[in-house]
């Protein structure tokens, strides 16, 4: 559709936009059965189930921030183990160097500071973002994909992709709308 | 429970659908009309340029005049010095110290509603959860800035920080203040990241629904790009989990170590176990508070009543009386153990506390009692909670009683603590009323700007919650079909 301003661009996809939650996970649903791999579901709202149609799973961010915390850990215990015994050793109120109950607070603030850099950076690294613009929002339905349509879009480089198979696919599932989606990324 | 009025019992009243709630909500952003729909008093009306006349701009007025007022007790300090405040010895710690914990209380509503709420999937927090994180953003602004003014030279105030210098130093680990900044800072961090997480997917709601092409790329650069894809969300929220996660932890940590910033001492008052869970309760029961008496004019000003109902101010008012029995029991055990004790010191401090007769203070620690234990004591009533003008009225009350429990705290133990030789009297100055209403004003101000640019309840979290709502009610018609599908 908005493929006119591009000279040289490729087929990126058909989209189908949906009215509701439950046609978009159905015709997911169906596409997958069909055995389209390369394709997306865009809704407003999470979607219970969506993930498990499309057949993905990816607990990568449960490590990322694992290790965020460890990092957290290793770092509050160096920074106060080595500034107070190397650094900086004074003697405080008869203490010893290494006073560990009272490094507690700064260690678990590192902790959690470092964990929820990589639950933040994590999620966003793992999403591509930023990205301010990407291929399917050259489609002209997907600006409803953030209000109230649910969009799916099977990808050209899917093995099975065929422009009008799978356009006469999302026909039978009951989409709304359907368009062909063109993309210069990559040139 | 026991409630019988019909209008109470949901969280979403009206008919909506998905593009109702985008209209309703993100063009209160979107659409600047919207600000001046409500109108003011014809009274408060006269004293407004046309055009003006609305709720939106006399606040942002009121807000912008304090933070005027800020700058200017500001400037004052910080050329003069803080001899300006009313800290002398004995007390040290003056209104810097007091609002400085007010303020951080203040905060951890929001992160109470958006962390422990979610993990404990209390659908009623998604109304007011952005909201009140946008508060505990700004309250922890307007707290970081009396420490940092208080070191007298803010300027380096980056000396707080562990980095390698010239100077050789490094901060000293065992010290309560060290606790503090990391705290504070961590908290401040966490809390941006989690608004900001919470966020991405309505700005990019908001980039496809503007139409001015300076708000579209705002919106645009901060979505990131983000496409509401089922990846994107599968990831989303196992970030927002584990943020809910790493921030609960907060809401507990934070002001426990503020108030080791007291109870690691020896001062009489201050020396206490108590301290962090009292102070815990504390925070969230003035952090509710904040949140009331700001969501009562909101609500009204843009017809947010079919989001936010009486069901969650019913709520929130349980809340608050929860914390404040908790609170009150925290007093009644720092009298018990005073007394429990025998040692001279405390009974000496409870003296100061509450003999009318022969000590200074004793008007703060009954003030205290009033605004936080006797006034509060109304939410029993369902009646009293389901009448805004009342809470608006106790959550006013609370902000005030928190703010005295500071007072109380502070200035009592520091001006009579172990040499009688060296007792004193704290007298607060114009420049400490100054900030102190500066910092109210630039709290007003920042929370204003905030309902101007971005959208005040989370969008999508209320097209979910009124897609499960319906999901429900037609699960209970056709139990039979539903259970098919999967």
């Amino acid at each position: 559709m908005s493929s006119e301003f591009h000279s040289d661009s490729k087929a990126y996809g058909v989209v189908g936009s949906f009215v509701t939650p439950e046609a978009l996970l159905a015709a997911t649903q169906k596409a997958s059965d069909a055995g389209y791999r390369k394709m997306e579901a865009y809704s407003p709202i999470p979607i219970e189930g969506l993930v498990d149609a499309l057949k993905f799973d990816d607990n990568r961010l449960g490590w990322i921030v694992f290790g965020g915390g460890v990092a957290g850990i290793l770092t509050g215990i160096a920074l106060q183990v080595w500034t107070s015994t190397q650094a900086y050793a004074h003697n405080v109120g008869g203490k010893p160097l290494i006073s560990w109950p009272m490094f507690f607070p700064v260690l678990y603030e590192c902790t959690i500071l470092f964990a929820a850099f990589g639950a933040t950076f994590g999620m966003i690294a793992l999403c591509g973002l930023p990205k301010p613009h990407q291929p399917i929002f050259n489609a002209e339905s997907f600006a409803r994909a953030s209000q109230d349509r649910f969009v799916l879009c099977i990808e050209a480089e899917d093995a099975l992709y065929e422009e009008k198979a799978v356009t006469q696919f999302l026909e039978d599932a009951g989409a709304d709308s359907i368009e062909s989606v063109m993309t210069t990324e990559g040139y | 429970m026991g409630n019988k009025d019909m209008h109470n019992e949901k969280l979403v009243t009206g008919q909506w659908d998905n593009a109702l709630i985008d209209k309703q909500i993100g063009d209160i952003v979107l659409d600047p009309k919207r600000h001046t729909e409500a109108k003011v008093h014809p009274l408060l009306a006269k004293l407004m340029p046309p055009g003006m006349q609305s709720p939106w701009f006399v606040m942002f007025g009121i807000g912008f005049v304090f933070v005027n007022v800020l700058l200017l007790c500001i400037t004052i300090l910080v050329l003069t010095g803080i001899g300006v405040w009313g800290n002398n010895q004995p007390v040290g710690w003056g209104f810097d110290i007091i609002n400085f914990v007010w303020w951080i209380g203040i905060g951890h509503a929001g992160t109470l509603i958006s962390a422990v709420l979610l993990l404990l999937r209390q659908n009623w927090r998604n109304s007011i959860n952005r909201f009140a994180e946008a508060m505990t953003i700004f309250a922890v602004m307007c707290a970081g800035m009396y420490p940092l003014l208080h070191t007298g030279r803010p300027w380096v105030a980056y000396w707080l920080m562990p980095y390698p210098n010239v100077m050789a130093l490094w901060p000293q680990f065992r010290s309560p203040l060290v606790w503090d900044v990391f705290a504070v800072t961590t908290y401040m961090t966490v809390s941006v990241l989690f608004w900001y997480v919470g966020l991405i997917p309505d700005l990019a709601t908001l980039r496809d629904r503007a139409t001015n092409p300076i708000a579209r790329t705002a919106f645009g650069m901060l979505a990131l790009g983000w496409n509401g894809g089922a990846r994107a969300w599968h990831r989303y929220n196992h970030a927002s989990i584990m943020l809910a996660g790493l921030s609960a932890p907060l809401v507990l940590s934070v002001h426990s170590i503020v108030s080791f910033d007291f109870a690691m001492s020896i001062v009489p008052g201050w020396f206490t176990t108590i301290f962090p869970p009292y102070f815990v309760a504390g925070a969230v029961f003035a952090g509710f508070a904040m949140v009331i008496a700001l969501a009562i004019p909101i609500r009204k000003w843009y017809r947010l009543e079919d989001f936010i109902t009486m069901k969650h101010f019913d709520w929130m008012a349980k809340v608050m009386l929860a914390t404040g029995l908790i609170v009150a029991f925290g007093y009644a055990m720092e009298v018990f153990y005073a007394w429990y004790s025998g040692q001279p010191y405390e009974l000496a401090l409870l003296n100061n506390r509450g003999n009318l007769a022969g000590a200074p203070y004793a008007w703060a620690f009954y003030a205290l009692i009033l605004f936080n234990v006797a006034i509060p004591a109304v939410l029993w009533f369902a009646k009293v909670r389901q009448n805004l003008t009342a809470l608006f009225w106790v959550s006013m009350s609370i902000s005030i009683g928190m703010w005295f429990e500071r007072y109380v705290i502070i200035p009592i133990s520091l001006t009579r603590d172990y040499l009688p030789s060296s007792y004193g009297y704290f007298t607060p100055t114009i420049i400490d009323f100054g900030m102190f209403f500066g910092t109210v004003g630039f709290f007003i101000f920042m929370m204003f700007l905030f309902i101007r640019y971005l959208p005040m309840i989370n969008i999508f979290e209320m097209k979910e919650l009124w897609h499960h709502m319906n999901h429900q009610e037609s699960h209970d018609h056709e139990v039979a079909t539903v259970g098919e599908k999967h």
